[in-house]
């Protein structure tokens, strides 16, 4: 059998801001279609490494690739390429669900039939087809991320960044957004996502914990379980942080 | 192309949705054309005076009821002693002090000769400059009255025969609104064009869509021609709207070509619209664009030319001024409307304007950055 294709590959990422290091060299690759978990207390570095990551931030060093582009010369065509969910809210409060849809397909240089098509099937999809002209102020918080994490996906991107996707909404909504994760990807798309939710950790393929802008372990949820001796992701967590 | 097209409409719907936009655009230059023009005279209407006369004379009667009669004037309070009109000065409750001393009229028929004393509320420099203008154009008339009624008086001093006729050119009714609006209709759409301009890029930033829109393989460009794009047409229509309205309201003249008009508010508004662009770049929230957005307009406006005159400004302030892009807008404005000035007289300040805005464009382009 052939080894998977590594999606994103990173090596020695490190990043400075001022005296603070925020990731210190970072090795990891991800593997094509898998759900790659970052996981980390709050101020751990995961927002960072996705961010350079999607090529908002500039590295201070290191090697990296996405989709098989390199983040330094081929921004642009990794851009194309890859979706993003941010933990701030990323749709337009002011604009209607189809509205926005449109907008992002837009910009991403898709024909209006497309979009038009992808924004139906789309609406479909989330049981969103009479909340079509509504604001996006005025749906639920719960519909409004999994409308944006949809909208991540409208390009068709090989891999999704998604940075703490579940802040805020409750568990029942949690399940169904982890759902959607799971759709996608079977259907081949690479999952990056960043929580602090530990029990999400367990419905990743593989996650990497971070501590302190380093990776402390990276493993499938069971193996970490058995490295820790631990029944739960929870305390494998802790035994890291603590034992740093 | 048509990602732009996109930006563009996405702009539209949201200036559009916004309740507080459309009173903007269309109450804001009603008001300001009616208040502003209306306020900001340079006339000086119903000057409050204070007489003090100690001389109860047909003659010093004669005198004060001039001062009566003049549109310029009006009368508060009169009073036989000095301190009192001083202290009413004081309160800020009269502008202006006529002493006639005691004596006044005796004087003049024995002396021929005889001095009245204005003092002049002088906080306001330019204001006490024209009630002294005022008062003495008002004493002249009164003066060759005396000598034309006292024929006793007239053997011996001849009256004033050098008679000054002005003509004025360009404004002949010396209308001062007719001054003032092609101004405010400057100021009106450079505060339109900064403040949509600088609000925006800053406000998708606070809310967080503009990393949404960085990860996109949308270029700069793309990004700047689409969010100035909307804010050039509103700007643009908000000087047509204005034009009528002072051609309603105030039927100012518009000797010049409109189109001339056109081109050149479009060139200026690049200059605006980047500036906003500019500011929107450097700072990260609404509020500090606003506040850096409030410090270029006040100091812009202040030495615009719209409120004084640029040639009565210190040297410095002049050399200054010559990086104000609303002054050379306003000097356009002004020629072509009122003057009928053809492109040749105001080139000059039409290709300040074209390089001002290459490179205030050029600079917001460079700053803005997709990543950080």
């Amino acid at each position: 059998m052939r080894e998977p294709e590594n999606i994103i590959v990173v090596k020695d990422l490190v990043k400075k801001f001022g005296d603070f290091v925020a990731n210190d060299h970072l090795t990891f690759e991800v593997r094509k279609g898998e759900i790659f978990g970052f996981l980390g207390a709050n101020g751990a570095g995961k927002t960072t490494a996705i961010k350079i990551l999607c090529g908002l931030w500039y590295p201070t060093s290191g090697k990296m690739s996405v989709a098989g582009y390199d983040i330094y010369t081929q921004r642009e065509k990794v851009k194309r390429n890859i979706g993003y969910m941010s933990q701030k809210f990323s749709l337009y409060d002011d604009l209607t669900v189809f509205e926005n849809i449109r907008f992002y397909g837009g910009i991403y240089g898709l024909k209006k039939k497309a979009i038009n098509e992808r924004a139906w099937s789309l609406m479909k999809r989330l049981d969103l087809e009479d909340a079509r002209d509504k604001l996006i102020r005025d749906i639920p918080l719960g519909w409004k991320q999994k409308l944006a994490f949809s909208v991540a996906l409208l390009h068709n991107p090989k891999v999704v960044f998604l940075d703490e996707p579940t802040g805020g909404v409750d568990p029942i909504t949690r399940r169904q957004f982890w759902n959607m994760i799971y759709e996608s990807a079977r259907s081949g798309i690479t999952v990056f996502v960043t929580t602090h939710y530990m029990d999400e950790a367990e419905y990743c393929d593989r996650v990497s914990i971070m501590v302190d802008g380093r990776i402390a372990a990276l493993d499938t949820p069971e193996n970490l379980k058995q490295q820790f001796h631990s029944a739960t992701m929870n305390d494998v967590f802790i035994q890291l942080v603590r034992s740093k | 192309m048509r990602t732009i097209l996109y930006i563009i409409q996405k702009e539209f719907l949201q200036v559009f949705r916004n309740r507080a936009m459309l009173p903007i655009i269309f109450i804001l230059p009603i008001v300001q054309l009616i208040i502003l023009v209306n306020a900001a005279t340079f006339e000086m209407k119903h000057i409050r005076l204070s007489v003090v006369d100690l001389d109860l004379s047909s003659t010093s009667r004669g005198l004060i009821s001039k001062f009566e009669g003049s549109p310029f004037y009006q009368i508060k309070q009169f009073s036989f002693s000095y301190h009192e009109a001083e202290n009413q000065m004081q309160h800020g409750k009269v502008d202006m002090i006529l002493n006639i001393p005691r004596g006044f009229e005796k004087k003049l028929l024995i002396e021929n000769c005889v001095k009245v004393q204005f003092i002049v509320n002088a906080i306001n420099g330019a204001s006490a400059g024209l009630c002294n203008a005022y008062a003495t154009m008002i004493l002249m008339d009164y003066n060759r009255q005396i000598i034309a009624e006292n024929k006793t008086i007239s053997a011996m001093v001849l009256p004033q025969n050098i008679l000054t006729d002005y003509s004025y050119w360009y404004n002949p009714k010396l209308n001062y609104k007719t001054y003032m609006v092609p101004g405010i209709l400057v100021l009106l759409v450079t505060i339109i064009g900064l403040l949509l301009s600088g609000m925006n890029i800053v406000r998708e930033k606070e809310i967080g869509t503009i990393e949404q829109i960085n990860v996109t393989p949308i270029n700069k460009i793309q990004f700047i021609a689409g969010k100035l794009t909307p804010f050039w047409i509103i700007a643009i229509f908000e000087l047509a709207f204005g034009l009528s309205l002072g051609k309603l309201i105030f039927n100012i003249p518009m000797e010049g070509n409109l189109w001339l008009i056109f081109i050149s508010a479009a060139v200026y508004l690049f200059v605006i619209l980047s500036f906003g662009l500019l500011i929107s770049t450097v700072t990260n929230t609404q509020q500090q664009a606003m506040l850096v957005s409030f410090f270029f307009m006040v100091v812009f406006i202040l030495m615009s030319g719209l409120f004084t005159s640029i040639e009565s400004m210190p040297q410095w302030a002049q050399t200054l001024d010559k990086l104000n892009p609303l002054m050379y807008f306003i000097r356009i404005m002004r020629m072509v409307l009122l003057k009928g000035s053809g492109f040749n007289d105001i080139s000059r300040h039409f290709w300040a304007l074209v390089i001002y805005a290459a490179g205030i464009l050029t600079l917001a382009v460079w700053r803005y950055r997709k990543v950080a």
